[in-house]
């Protein structure tokens, strides 16, 4: 099979909003290429009307009450990770110009 | 074996003849002794852990012990949610993330009365069969402190084998309970998918995660899914099916019943003393009445390439919360919003996230949706009635949980194709959704512990349950029995 190019590595970390160093990118498309090539053996099976498992118990949809349920852990306290906040708000960099 | 197990710890507990605050100081004095060596905990957490041994013995002394699990000294693997502890996941994205919450396992073992040892190492994020993945340090093999304990709850499985606690808890996606367990030579149960709460499990790939046990003996495994397994409204993929008195159970008879044996499994490349192992363990189940069939998984060896798309593809969508504004790691000196993902990100993960990151956009970018993740998932459904289908004829399915035994420390870092084939007879278990118990069943040339895997039905943790209780009595008095960790 082809080789996952530095060129597919840079666009699919696009994608991902993923920042990676030269050397990454290098290791990453040679690891992909390889793993990949690995995965190929998919190919012998047949799959012809098949269909794919997504919830593998057979559950379906599983829905509750669409109503609001009270938390007893306080707003403060949620954000205690966030590294910035104010007034109980999420702030962000600016995202348009 | 151990004296160290729940069973009897409780019995000396209920008869004031044991007091769990010495209990839990013993441990901590264990952990002084060995854990710079050994390195099975990211956090230890003796004022938590302390404070609620002390309500135990106070319990204890009036009588009034909760459960069965009441003062036990217990390790978490550090993937769930602790209320006000730390819970780093073992990557440096989550260095400094405090929970507000407890997921529901810790919850309901803080309902039972536990007493908290700490956070267990493990691959960061739960990504690999080693530990040398986590960005706190590898966890070294009690039995030989120059390998691995396993992955990715290895911290978990080497504590409890180096007594440093009584049981954990672990996770499970492609074999990271089992396989652990099996290097360190203890007990590990792979439970059915949505037999326990995933609430509060930082997750990894939602359609495979599976949260169980990991302990010196099949009945404390049985004890603590007694306590842990059952729906939750919180994990909506949990099912509302009775949890059967593990323990009771497990005393019953298995002769007359069978046991599944696939040939092609032992052409796969397993080290010889790892087959006569088994073998030997085979003739032990035969002494006890059981009977074997031959049972064909002809799709099992497409579990690897099958398990590494679904699996990277889950990944790479729960991993994508990590963007350094709600919590977690967050970048420096970005000009933007878009720039603060990218360097977050880029910081925060390490190389094997990043790949799974990578692996997974791919198989799911439109050109490669159809070619990978769908046909993935269309096999992903023959391996699951293959396993279906041979489980019809048996009760349980007899396997080996590895290839090797403990592997040397930096002998599969390099090379991550070598590191996921170590989930071989794993990961297709995960795919299917069984139960599967690992427990010791001898060692190799190298006194480096050997595993075996039981597999059974979805939903009937009882019968590997009670096979591997069965084969664990009959195998009490095993010169193998009596061989220690190098930590003890």
């Amino acid at each position: 099979m082809k080789e996952i190019s530095i060129q597919q590595v840079e666009d699919l970390a696009k994608l991902a909003r993923l920042g990676l160093t030269e050397q990454e990118k290098t290791s990453i498309a040679k690891e992909m290429t390889e793993i990949l090539n690995y995965a190929q053996s998919l190919n012998e099976v047949n799959t012809e009307n098949v269909q794919p498992t997504n919830q593998v118990t057979g559950l379906d949809n599983v829905f509750r009450i669409d109503q609001k349920i009270d938390s007893d852990i306080p707003i403060e306290s949620r954000l205690g990770n966030t590294p910035s906040v104010e007034d109980n708000f999420i702030k962000v960099k600016k995202v348009l110009d | 074996m151990t004296e160290n197990t729940i069973i009897k710890l409780n019995k000396k507990i209920v008869q004031n003849e044991g007091s769990p605050v010495r209990l839990y100081q013993q441990v901590l004095k264990k952990i002084d002794n060995i854990e710079d060596s050994l390195n099975a905990f990211v956090t230890i957490t003796p004022k938590e852990g302390l404070a609620q041994a002390r309500e135990s013995e106070k319990r204890a002394k009036e009588g009034k012990l909760k459960s069965k699990l009441d003062g036990i000294p217990v390790g978490i693997k550090d993937v769930f949610c602790t209320r006000h502890i730390r819970t780093t996941a073992s990557s440096k994205m989550l260095d400094d993330f405090t929970p507000a919450y407890d997921a529901t396992v810790v919850k309901k073992l803080k309902d039972a009365g536990i007493a908290i040892v700490g956070k267990n190492n493990c691959d960061a994020w739960a990504h690999g069969a080693s530990t040398e993945n986590s960005d706190y340090g590898v966890t070294k093999n009690p039995w030989d402190l120059t390998r691995v304990s396993g992955g990715s709850s290895g911290g978990s499985a080497a504590a409890v084998a180096a007594e440093e606690c009584i049981f954990s808890i672990g996770s499970d996606t492609g074999g990271s309970i089992r396989q652990p367990a099996a290097f360190c030579g203890v007990v590990g149960l792979k439970p059915t998918y949505g037999r326990v709460s995933r609430y509060g499990l930082i997750a990894m790939g939602s359609s495979l995660d599976c949260v169980g046990p990991i302990t010196n003996t099949t009945e404390d495994a049985a004890l603590v899914m007694e306590t842990i397994a059952g729906r939750d409204e919180k994990d909506a993929t949990t099912v509302e099916i009775e949890v059967p008195k593990y323990t009771e159970k497990i005393q019953n008879s298995i002769r007359g019943k069978k046991i599944g044996w696939v040939k092609e499994f032992f052409q796969m490349g397993v080290d010889k003393d790892i087959t006569e192992a088994i073998e030997k363990a085979k003739k032990i189940f035969e002494i006890l009445g059981a009977k074997f069939v031959e049972v064909e998984l002809p799709y099992a060896k497409y579990g690897i390439p099958t398990y590494y798309i679904i699996q990277t593809a889950e990944v790479s969508s729960n991993l994508g919360r990590y963007d350094g504004i709600k919590y977690g790691f967050n970048a420096k000196n970005s000009d933007n919003l878009i720039e603060h993902y990218f360097k977050s990100r880029d910081e925060g993960f390490g190389a094997e996230a990043k790949r799974r990151i990578m692996l997974g956009t791919f198989v799911l970018s439109a050109g490669y949706y159809d070619a990978y993740y769908n046909k993935a998932m269309k096999v992903r459904t023959l391996i699951k009635k293959d396993f279906n289908k041979a489980l019809d004829k048996v009760d349980v399915i007899l396997s080996p949980v590895t290839p090797t035994t403990a592997f040397k420390i930096g002998e599969k870092s390099q090379d991550p194709l070598q590191m996921y084939l170590a989930d071989v007879f794993t990961a297709s278990i995960n795919l299917a959704g069984n139960p599967s118990l690992s427990l010791p069943c001898g060692f190799d040339k190298n006194r480096l512990p050997i595993g075996m895997q039981i597999i059974g039905k979805h939903f009937d943790e009882e019968s590997v349950l009670n096979f591997g209780y069965q084969y664990e009595k009959a195998t009490e008095k095993e010169i193998w029995r009596q061989y220690k960790p190098v930590t003890s």
